[in-house]
């Protein structure tokens, strides 16, 4: 178990290009969908937890998951799964040639790779979507979600406010209305 | 150990610099960049302005974190591998220990009526904050009506046939490749250059984005 979450996270850190919420898609996949170590609404969970945590999210959420299946040991072995691909690739390039970003091929690689990754990520809003129950059955319970979600994303797109703190006033919608 | 003092001590420096730039961050690695500038620009001295953008540019090429990216990187230009290792634990140590204590306080107070109920709200949010990671990815993405069908096709195929994204991503490298070779053979005009004239936006910077 515990080689089974470093080795996941391992080969996540190696193709986790972007950062961020990019990773979601490919720790969903391998977390819910390969290993079944937590059901999407729990994996939801985790991600709420992870952004309202400081440093990088994805890491955060590999740390989370870590210490959730194995305790301590867990999160140490997911963490250094998560940054040894990192570590290992920028000791390479830092020996070898540091204005690789410049190079042609790394551009045109960058051009494909922006688009899956992009790809990627709708599909997990849908999936999430899904699994969340905003594309249920018509009730009230459906369209106060829908609500939250596009009050959320208002706020996010329109008024710029730190993810921290949309999440935070949502809980405390959530305890108001659903209480 | 005694050796070489002077080694020990910048390696120390490099962790303790990081250390202090680790807890200070919420919500994603983009927010740690301009306080790496800060402290490793102005404050040590250990990098030229004109060298800071590079390793950034650098290090949100590779896979993984920014922050910790950068982090390793400049460690590894001050002090070799140790100076690497030395950096990146020092960036991840505080953040570390905060995810765990938050992990376990959660664990405790997950069943409290109280926090399901908060929780059903933030679920609907998160979808929104993942919708928000894809538009503004996007955004950088969809340069050309190439992009568009790879955007659609990606998402089609996670639809309907589902392979696993390790293969569509590093497949979607070798297209991009592809394409732009075929492109430039056909004599079609590609521009790749928007990542140039974009490089660090500070004031929007919390979602991984800038792939």
């Amino acid at each position: 178990m515990l080689w089974d979450l470093f080795i996941t996270f391992f080969m996540i850190g190696f193709v986790s290009f972007g950062g961020g919420y990019a990773m979601i898609p490919l720790i969903q996949e391998e977390i819910v969908h390969n290993h079944g170590w937590m059901t999407a609404q729990e994996f939801t969970d985790v991600i709420a937890v992870a952004g309202m945590s400081p440093g990088p999210i994805a890491t955060n959420t590999a740390i989370f998951i870590g210490y959730n299946q194995m305790g301590l040991t867990g999160a140490v072995l997911s963490a250094l799964g998560m940054i040894l691909p990192s570590l290992m690739i920028i000791l390479a390039i830092g020996a070898i040639f540091y204005k690789i970003q410049k190079s042609m091929m790394v551009k045109s690689a960058f051009y494909g790779l922006r688009s899956i990754i992009t790809g990627l990520i709708v599909y997990a809003a849908i999936l999430f979507a899904v699994n969340n129950g905003l594309v249920s059955s018509i009730s009230w319970h459906t369209f106060s979600l829908i609500l939250i979600f596009g009050l959320s994303l208002l706020a996010l797109l329109r008024y710029r406010i730190h993810p921290v703190y949309v999440i935070v006033m949502s809980g405390l919608v959530g305890v108001t209305v659903y209480g | 150990m005694n050796s070489n003092p002077g080694k020990l001590t910048l390696l120390s420096q490099i962790f303790m610099t990081f250390l202090k730039i680790g807890p200070v961050t919420f919500g994603g690695g983009y927010a740690m960049i301009p306080l790496i500038e800060k402290e490793v620009v102005e404050r040590r001295g250990w990098v030229k302005t004109k060298d800071i953008t590079d390793i950034f540019a650098v290090a949100e090429s590779v896979p993984g974190a920014i922050a910790i990216n950068s982090a390793t990187f400049i460690g590894y230009r001050l002090a070799g591998v140790s100076g690497a290792i030395a950096a990146m634990i020092g960036v991840m140590l505080p953040t570390f220990f905060i995810v765990v204590l938050l992990s376990l306080f959660f664990l405790q107070v997950q069943d409290h009526p109280k926090v399901e109920a908060a929780f059903v709200a933030i679920r609907a949010t998160i979808v929104a904050l993942i919708t928000y990671a894809a538009i503004k990815i996007g955004k950088t993405a969809a340069v050309d009506k190439t992009t568009v069908a790879l955007i659609g096709l990606t998402v089609g195929i996670m639809y309907f046939v589902h392979i696993h994204p390790v293969l569509l991503i590093i497949g979607g490298g070798l297209t991009g490749i592809g394409i732009i070779a075929l492109k430039q053979k056909l004599g079609m005009k590609v521009d790749l250059e928007q990542e140039d004239n974009a490089p660090f936006k500070y004031s929007d910077y919390y979602i991984g984005d800038g792939i």
